[in-house]
């Protein structure tokens, strides 16, 4: 990160959903704005999505890139514990899981960052890598 | 008639619904002076197998145990405006949910009712058991079956409605099929226009959650509001000849439809947004677009579709033994120390009696693992309300009681201030799937004699 760059959550960049099919997760980021985009292409890659998962050890992580909308798509496998039937999670659909990507951190530049939504959100504990 | 739009309102997104969001639909539709349909999407994937257990109790139930409350408000309205009325929510016995809506019709002065029947998805029997043996894992033949079923698709619905049918009853049925199904028919669409089944597959896509397009599972205060989301109104798909549509919701109600939503949800338990594989086509929205078109109203373009798959997914449950969870609070200083303690007790007395995991309520427990890894991993917080979760899952129901006993032990000799043991046991379901080939899993149309 530079001296220009600020980081904060994915959070304030994006919105997320996640879905279950069987043990496979899929869990979209959705940029707020086109020009945010870049950034989410940029940092949120295969291997930082892999990192933040890793205790749930996926057996593959694919990222879908979707520009017309300003999205990315993970798909990641066997990371549901075996999914909404075998599961001992609470949550056997995993999502929650929306919100733990939206949890990694982001390098921004700080004049785009001065612009995004600062709503406080407090400082929950989470699974950093 | 093949041009003008065909409005398709969706009711109910998952088997557990709201039972008041029907009506609003059914009164914008007919306020809109235009053709259309009306769904309810009642079948996740363990409902079916839940649907049977009922069926094996009493051979007149086995469909939705919702059907009735959803049907009832909104029945006489749907047949006064030729609205037709298409949903899963036979489950496991189509013909019982078809007699119920009949006993229905007939309580409110409705004499003649045309209901259709789509079967032929029910792959328990032995015919669907020898298929399965084929087309299954080996492993998955020594446990105990619960249910098997094929997806199938919106061709079945299009021709019980081209055949005049007022209520369609399905058991699975691929859930945008449920909706493709109504528009083929009206725009008298073939089994091979690719690009329009693909857009119209979107549209049901978007529609098979209910509320999740129109600011459910959405709002995150400060950052996604939804007005009045209590009252939450159902999605309105406004389908063109071309397949194009507008998604909107019903009049009057909470909730949004934007570019958000629309996307979120165009994107939920998607994989490969080039392949969306259904019974009917291979949906493409690798280039689609969504833009706001007014207040309520976004317009999904640049869909297309490609030939369906030669294969039927079939989904087949299986009893999975018991589910064991046990509960037990630890609050105030020192609560994180005193809840990883009864943790590590607990760990300690079950050892390797049965699979288990721990989770602490108010530290970390639905973003963990069930091995425990990232909880021993993460460094105490300040939570001064804990909750200790057990979960564990046995085929023997004792031995599954075991850990309860562990749970409720704890109140005396486990550590101080433990209170509010709640312990539960709940018989589960394993499921699996697999593909058949199509041709040897025919849908059949019937019609309520």
């Amino acid at each position: 990160m530079n001296r220009d760059s600020v980081s904060i959550p994915l959070h304030r960049l994006a919105h997320s959903r996640a879905g279950d099919k069987g043990d496979t997760a899929n869990i979209s980021l959705i940029a707020y704005d086109a020009e945010l985009f870049p950034l989410l292409v940029e940092q949120v890659t295969e291997e930082r999505v892999r990192a933040l998962f890793r205790h749930r050890s996926p057996a593959a992580v694919r990222r879908y890139a979707l520009p017309k909308l300003g999205a990315l798509n993970f798909v990641l496998e066997n990371v549901l514990d075996g999914g909404v039937n075998e599961s001992l999670n609470l949550d056997t659909h995993g999502k929650t899981l929306s919100f733990l990507l939206l949890s990694l951190e982001i390098a921004v530049p700080a004049e785009i960052a001065a612009a995004l939504n600062a709503v406080p959100t407090g400082d929950p504990a989470c699974l950093q890598p | 008639m093949a041009n003008g739009i065909y409005s398709i309102g969706c009711a109910a997104g998952f088997g557990g619904d709201r039972t008041d969001a029907a009506a609003p639909i059914v009164e914008t539709l007919i306020a809109r002076g235009r053709p259309g349909a009306l769904l309810f999407e009642m079948l996740a994937e363990r409902t079916l197998a839940l649907a049977q257990l009922d069926r094996r109790k009493d051979p007149d139930k086995g469909y939705a145990p919702l059907l009735e409350p959803m049907v009832r408000p909104v029945l006489r309205r749907c047949l006064e405006n030729g609205i037709p009325i298409v949903s899963n929510f036979g489950a496991a016995n189509p013909r019982a949910a078809a007699h119920l809506i009949r006993q229905i019709a007939r309580e409110q002065g409705i004499a003649a009712i045309r209901i259709a029947i789509v079967e032929g998805d029910d792959l328990s029997d032995a015919r669907g058991r020898e298929l399965l043996r084929r087309h299954l894992l080996p492993s998955a033949e020594e446990r105990e079956m619960v249910s098997a079923n094929v997806y199938l698709g919106a061709a079945a619905i299009a021709e019980a409605l081209r055949a005049g049918a007022q209520v369609v009853v399905t058991g699975r049925v691929a859930d945008p099929s449920l909706a493709v199904g109504p528009a083929m028919a009206h725009f008298d669409w073939r089994e091979t226009d690719w690009n329009r089944l693909g857009r119209a597959t979107m549209a049901g896509h978007l529609l098979e959650c209910g509320a999740q397009v129109t600011g459910g599972y959405f709002a995150d205060p400060g950052f996604k509001d939804v007005p009045d989301l209590h009252a939450v109104g159902f999605p309105i798909a406004e389908i063109a000849a071309d397949g194009s549509f507008v998604i909107t919701k019903a009049d009057a109600t909470g909730g949004v439809v934007d570019a958000r939503t629309v996307k979120e949800q165009l994107l939920y338990e998607l994989h490969d947004p080039a392949a969306y594989l259904t019974p009917d086509v291979t949906a493409d929205i690798s280039e689609a677009e969504v833009s706001e078109v007014g207040k309520d109203r976004v317009a999904v373009t640049g869909v297309r579709g490609h030939p369906r798959p030669e294969t039927l997914k079939a989904m087949v449950c299986f009893s999975g033994g018991w589910l064991a969870e046990g509960e037990i609070s630890y609050a105030g200083p020192n609560a994180e120390a005193r809840a990883r303690l009864a943790a590590e007790i607990l760990r300690r007395r079950i050892g390797d009696a049965l699979r288990f995991r721990i989770d602490l309520i108010g530290v970390l427990s639905v973003f963990g693992d069930d091995s425990g890894r990232a909880l021993s991993e993460l460094a105490p917080t300040a939570a001064g309300d804990v909750r200790v979760r057990v979960a564990g899952v046995h085929d023997d129901r004792a031995q599954a009681a075991r850990l309860l006993a562990e749970v409720t032990a704890l109140y005396t000799c486990g550590p101080a201030g433990g209170g509010g043991v709640r312990t539960s046991m709940t018989p589960r379901l394993n499921s699996t799937s697999c593909l058949v080939p199509r041709e040897l899993v025919p849908a059949k149309i019937a019609f309520l004699e």
